[in-house]
């Protein structure tokens, strides 16, 4: 078995700020027509200046310090040359010596705790949307959109220590998951992250894949380029380093065969932006971190007393977390813990939705009823069902649905009817199965449509056998 | 020294097609621009960079969005447009 090598460049966008990274064009572009949004300095026009946007300077030191990287003391910006219709200007505007911050890390939980080397962070440009009419190597032109030109993002690229697709796409959820805590970063937004990955087995050359736009589409090309990069070992073809072109609709990687290196960058100081230094905010910004998931994870622990693998589930999302502990003072801590961690998520990861479409609320008023043993937990998914599905209020659900638990007279009656009804297998119970115990059991359930409590009738069956 | 094949890939990373008389021509000139700069190699190369002559750091904006330019105004100037957007040569 050989060893897979994989380092990632992760580019997020910083796309809670107002404006782009060097202009004031608005970064709600999203919902708008293409070119809407942009100004002479993100189209390139010949003698617009750019200005450093200070919430995003501010944003990414936010950043390099939640990965506990080192602040640069000064910073430079410099243009990296190449040409290519998504940059209008000819080139984009990046960091190359002298990034913000080097030296962080990043721990995710695997098999076990890794700890991820962050080699640096630094700041640059987003190039414009292109746009294809069908698949891109078939299409005769291609169709721009600027709006997304000038958008800030960050570049955030560790060192080869992840080894495995899936801790690769640990590393990025962590990485998302810490973004979304510090409010720089909406993960839901079209193209909030794009990952460049560098892999390779040992003994082979590194492929380095580009164009990878969401979580799932990282592991799923890190996945094809190993079975690729094998493949070839195997047949004693050498594999060769070269940048490969992901292909998200297809699942694979293809060779983009470029002659660009480095050095064809010709990378020099932006002499349209002055250096700044940017450790001396540091003391400042430090002081508006907010609380971070593992720190928040430990607290959940503590605070809640709630199991690890529940606080786990609750930190891993700033808004789960914040749902958690609006819904946690108002009932019983554990079983909070428990519906919103494992059944209310799961209802949500089903149907494609975020905790925002739930309202802690209801949450409360379900948790209380099942506490007063008002509903079954049947009952109460039930409602949970139906609150993402239909809407309503929980109040109105149970009655709709007839979901209020059935009393003891009717669970009486129901046993009565089902040992009526069943005399085979009353006598098969007295005769020492057990199948047939259950059986009855189920019999009493369906009469009463499944809103019995299990604890009673299993009760009042074995006193009326 | 800069080749004929230096021009070759200059000229590749500039997109621009050039003929064999002007890979010559391009090939002296800018052979004689690097000679030229030659002079930069009498400098000590452990004084600090000057990146900038300005003495000028930290500047910054407001994070506050402004209006954009209108689409009609954007492409104005373009030679190539479909439905809003600019029109270009694929290139991959």
């Amino acid at each position: 078995m050989k060893d897979v090598i994989i380092g990632l460049e992760v580019h997020v966008q910083l796309n809670k700020l107002n404006s782009k990274l060097f202009c004031g064009c608005s970064t709600k572009y999203h919902d708008s027509g293409p070119n809407t949004h942009t100004c002479p300095v993100c189209l390139g026009l010949p003698g617009a200046l750019p200005v450093l946007n200070r919430t995003a300077v501010e944003a990414a030191i936010k950043v390099a310090l939640a990965l506990n990287c080192e602040i640069a003391e000064q910073t430079l910006f410099y243009r990296k040359n190449y040409y290519y219709p998504d940059l209008p200007k000819g080139f984009q505007i990046s960091q190359y010596d002298y990034p913000i911050a080097i030296k962080g890390n990043l721990v995710i939980e695997g098999d076990g705790e890794r700890n991820i080397r962050i080699r640096r962070v630094h700041m640059e440009e987003d190039p414009a949307r292109l746009v294809h009419k069908g698949p891109i190597e078939k299409s005769k032109y291609s169709l721009i959109d600027y709006n997304r030109s000038g958008m800030a993002l960050l570049e955030i690229v560790t060192e080869p220590d992840l080894r495995s697709p899936k801790e690769a796409r640990q590393f990025l959820n962590k990485l998302r998951n810490i973004l979304e805590y510090l409010d720089v970063f909406d993960g839901y937004l079209e193209g909030a992250i794009r990952v460049d990955a560098n892999i390779s087995l040992t003994g082979g050359a590194r492929a380095e894949v580009k164009n990878i736009s969401s979580y799932k589409g990282v592991e799923k090309a890190l996945s094809f380029e190993i079975v690729r990069q094998k493949n070839l070992m195997r047949r004693g073809i050498n594999v060769v380093q070269e940048t490969r072109h992901y292909d998200e609709a297809r699942g694979v990687t293809i060779s983009l065969r470029t002659k660009e290196e480095e050095k064809d960058y010709r990378y020099f100081p932006e002499p349209d932006l002055v250096p700044f230094k940017a450790k001396e905010g540091v003391p400042k910004i430090k002081k508006t971190l907010p609380e971070l998931p593992d720190a928040k994870r430990r607290r959940f622990v503590e605070q809640y007393n709630i199991s690890e693998h529940h606080a786990k589930v609750l930190t891993s999302e700033f808004k789960l977390a914040n749902f958690f502990e609006n819904v946690a003072g108002k009932v019983d801590t554990n079983q909070a813990a428990t519906w919103i961690a494992d059944v209310l998520k799961g209802e949500l990861n089903y149907r494609g939705l975020g905790i925002d479409a739930f309202s802690p609320k209801h949450t409360i008023q379900i948790l209380r009823m099942l506490r007063e043993k008002n509903i079954t937990e049947k009952g109460a998914v039930q409602v949970i069902r139906a609150l993402l599905d239909e809407g309503g209020t929980p109040t109105e659900i149970v009655k709709q649905k007839g979901l209020l638990k059935v009393d003891v007279g009717e669970i009486a009656k129901a046993v009565d009817e089902a040992i009526k009804e069943n005399l085979a297998a009353v006598k098969d119970y007295h005769a020492g199965k057990d199948e047939a115990f259950h059986f009855l059991i189920g019999q009493v359930m369906k009469k009463t449509s499944g809103k019995a409590d299990p604890d009673a009738v299993n009760k009042l069956l074995r006193e009326k056998l | 020294m800069i080749s004929k094949k230096d021009v070759e890939h200059i000229g590749w990373l500039a997109r621009i097609k050039l003929s064999d008389e002007e890979k010559e021509e391009f090939t002296g000139q800018l052979n004689t621009i690097l000679d030229y700069f030659a002079k930069l190699d009498e400098i000590d190369p452990s004084v600090t960079p000057t990146h900038h002559v300005s003495g000028i750091e930290n500047v910054f904006r407001d994070d506050v969005a402004k209006e954009s330019l209108g689409q009609e105004d954007v492409l104005r100037n373009a030679p190539r447009k479909e439905e809003g957007f600019f029109k270009g040569p694929r290139i991959v």
